[in-house]
């Protein structure tokens, strides 16, 4: 059953979102679920978070980074085309409770998972700040989205040209050293050095740190065991135990190095759908 | 013909590829009877009045009726006999361990070897899929009746098409993307072809049968809003066994270790052994898989097909032990496994960049019995050596998925998570029916397609005796 696609635009370069209808997965999702899609009949299965969910119009939002052949195939997509599937929604919701102030990190396009957990974090009355981040201005996705629902939004980038200049971590430090309302929660997402660091800084001063974790998946439904993650100790699969855990808890060292096992297969396929792009382009012509 | 010319035949051969191809292609491996070895074949049966085999069956076909059809050259009639028994024989044909059920107690074992039923049910199924054109029995007046089946895999399948012809309207939901299973994401290529399962799936719904793929009952609906808000009048759950178990051993999680789910999803659902294909797969030098039942075989074979040399099997106990029906092993050996039985990995070894670079094992010895009836591993110390390997793939089995169950509370389940059902086939919950590895653990195809058959039947007659039609 194809997914139509109603509005596709770049939010960053590389970025796209897709509005793409899928009745059947908006039913029931919640915050920090996720759903996987292909983009054809020959693609892979992806998994990307359900950035919006419009229950009404029964359509969710997806927010991808082209960074292999599959994402970019999904990026390449316009508005009345269509996704082959969309499964979902897959993963545990997020448990959200009124801690007081919340704190939401995102990184790069991770600011489109925690993007949903701004507006569960407000309705359970949270005072709720955003810190999002990116290489530089236009890296910087869904400020205006969540300025909306935030309290506080604090932009920042690696190079200054907008916001903040620096890490999210060196925000959210001044952020917690700074703030006359203690921070209570902090939920990250984003590349795994920052998660890590992010949970390295609020370890010591005990607050409460969720990541939502992003290891490689094939099903999504618990039978692959690909995306198994250590967990104090335990081997935890995020599909179904997650993808949230205890940033404190996460063994970041492994799942950074997991996430490298297909490199080479990947840059591989990159370089033949860069050549088959070519070949439509020059056909094309 | 009289019994004693009968028994002068000898057991027909399955003609195969050549083992040295195969070590390169995912074709199929078995070629199939061709028209006068089948009939031979079946003139070996000797239509004995107590007939074993069909007891030996978990889906009860009527052997020796179609066996006789064959041996006369009707098998126009011998695909209508055996259809009318079994939905699947193409795919049971192929995969059941047959020398444990239907031939093991076959007459002629008495006095030399079986009556290759297995082999004869898949020259049937494949005959008539040739020439029946995909043609099915009329389905049944509608009852009036919906029925949803979680799952699309052996039991599923099997219970969708035994509604279907009792005139019910069947939804079957699937998780993953392309309806079949267990049959299109674990049982490779080579030893089913996907394009029979496929054939399969579309005469079922040339029956009227509804399939809705990327549907995860448990989270995109729950059971309960299938009974509801759907307006399903009964509910049959056989969505699998589901998680993979890990040995629990270190090393586990270095790159290059698989479950025996992911590698063989990778490369025969997401079809990765194609070099075009998007999805990745690592491509073995040296293997090591660990199990002894079927889907360590698979792996196993896989690997080999990927490159692997060695391909090496690693089991704990002895070949007697070996789960994996016996064609497997024989497959196995023929195309140059190597088995290291009595053998049991005790870490994963890593190099400096978290890649496998060995698996250490121990020697066992064989002990006392134990629960399940087979001589218990025993390690022999200081017997521990390592085999070099860059992929490791552990096929030791699964456990309970608690995807729906969780979702579903008022299910009862026993001490490891399975749903617990009655002698119809019931679960807990009224017009909830569960069958297939989700009920029994880990078995095998033919076994859930038991399942499907006789709970298609357990539900057909709820229906009709408890549940009142609006409008009647």
């Amino acid at each position: 059953m194809p997914h139509r696609i109603i509005q596709a635009e770049w939010l960053a370069p590389q970025v796209r979102r897709l509005v793409v209808e899928a009745p059947h997965v908006v039913r029931h999702c919640g915050p920090g679920q996720f759903v996987i899609v292909r983009a054809d009949a020959q693609g892979e299965r992806i998994p990307l978070t359900i950035a919006r969910a419009d229950r009404e119009r029964g359509t969710i939002d997806l927010i991808v980074q082209a960074v292999g052949a599959s994402t970019h195939a999904i990026c390449e997509l316009a508005a009345g085309e269509a996704l082959a599937d969309v499964a979902g929604p897959l993963g545990r919701p997020t448990e959200i409770e009124n801690f007081g102030h919340a704190v939401i990190v995102g990184g790069g396009v991770g600011t489109a998972v925690i993007y949903p957990q701004a507006r569960a974090l407000k309705d359970k009355g949270n005072y709720v700040s955003a810190i999002i981040g990116g290489r530089s201005k236009p890296y910087v996705i869904l400020e205006k989205e969540l300025s909306a629902i935030c309290d506080a939004v604090y932009p920042c980038t690696d190079d200054g040209s907008y916001g903040f200049k620096g890490f999210v971590t060196e925000r959210l430090k001044l952020l917690i050293e700074q703030t006359d309302r203690p921070v209570k929660a902090v939920i990250c997402a984003g590349p795994v050095p920052m998660m890590r660091a992010v949970a390295d800084l609020t370890r010591p001063l005990n607050i409460h740190t969720i990541a939502s974790l992003n290891p490689i998946m094939v099903d999504g439904t618990g039978m692959c065991g690909g995306c198994r993650v250590q967990v104090d100790g335990k081997t935890l699969f995020a599909c179904v135990d997650g993808p949230e855990f205890d940033a404190h808890k996460v063994d970041f060292r492994e799942l950074a190095d997991r996430l490298t096992a297909y490199r080479d297969q990947e840059q591989r396929a990159m370089e033949r759908h860069q050549c088959r792009l070519h070949v439509h382009t020059v056909a094309a012509k | 013909m009289k019994p004693a010319e009968r028994m002068k035949i000898p057991r027909q051969a399955m003609p195969s590829r050549d083992p040295s191809e195969r070590a390169r292609t995912f074709r199929e491996v078995n070629l199939g009877l061709p028209e006068e070895i089948a009939r031979r074949e079946a003139e070996r049966c000797l239509d004995c009045k107590d007939p074993k085999c069909v007891r030996g069956c978990p889906v009860q076909i009527d052997i020796p009726k179609f066996i006789k059809l064959v041996a006369a050259g009707d098998f126009a009639g011998a695909a209508a006999s055996l259809l009318a028994d079994n939905a699947l024989p193409g795919i049971s044909g192929r995969v059941c361990p047959q020398e444990r059920q239907c031939e093991q107690v076959c007459i002629r074992c008495n006095k030399g070897q079986p009556v290759a039923i297995g082999y004869l049910e898949r020259f049937v199924a494949d005959w008539a899929r040739e020439h029946l054109n995909g043609q099915t029995a009329a389905p049944a007046a509608p009852s009036g009746y919906r029925v949803a089946v979680v799952g699309s895999g052996p039991a599923g399948l099997t219970a969708a098409g035994e509604l279907a012809k009792r005139g019910h309207s069947v939804t079957v939901f699937e998780a993953l993307h392309e309806p079949g299973g267990v049959l299109v994401y674990g049982i490779p290529e080579f030893r089913l072809p996907k394009e029979i399962v496929r054939k399969e799936v579309d005469s079922l719904r040339r029956m009227g049968v509804q399939i809705l793929t990327n549907v995860i009952i448990g989270r995109t609906y729950t059971i309960d809003d299938l009974l509801t808000e759907e307006g399903f009048h009964a509910v049959f759950i056989a969505n699998g066994a589901g998680l993979p178990v890990f040995m629990g051993i270190p090393g586990e999680n270095l790159k290059g270790v698989y479950s025996a789910n992911e590698f063989l999803t990778r490369v025969n659902l997401m079809k990765a052994y194609d070099p075009d294909s998007l999805t990745p797969i690592l491509r073995p030098k040296k293997a090591v898989v660990v199990g002894g039942g079927n889907t360590a075989m698979d792996a196993v074979r896989t690997c080999r097909r990927l490159g692997a040399d060695p391909a090496v099997l690693v089991y704990r106990r002895s070949r007697a032990e070996m789960p994996a029906r016996a064609e497997e092993i024989m497959h196995a050996e023929e195309e140059g496994i190597v088995f290291m039985m009595l053998t049991n990995p005790v870490a994963i070894l890593g190099d400096d960049k978290g890649w496998v670079r060995a698996v250490r094992c121990q020697k066992m010895g064989l002990g006392e019995p134990d629960k399940s009836g087979r001589p218990r591993p025993v390690p022999i110390a200081g017997s521990e050596f390592d085999i070099e390997c860059d992929v490791v793939v552990e096929a030791i089995g699964v456990r309970a998925n608690p995807l729906l169950t969780k979702t579903t509370p008022d299910l009862k389940l026993n001490d490891k998570g399975y749903i617990v059902v009655d002698e119809n086939g019931m679960t807990s919950k009224p017009g909830v029916f569960a069958g297939g590895d989700i009920v029994r653990g880990a078995a095998t195809v033919i076994l859930a397609m038991g399942d499907g058959k006789k709970t298609a039947a357990a539900i057909d007659r709820y229906l009709r005796e408890k549940v009142p039609l609006a409008g009647r």
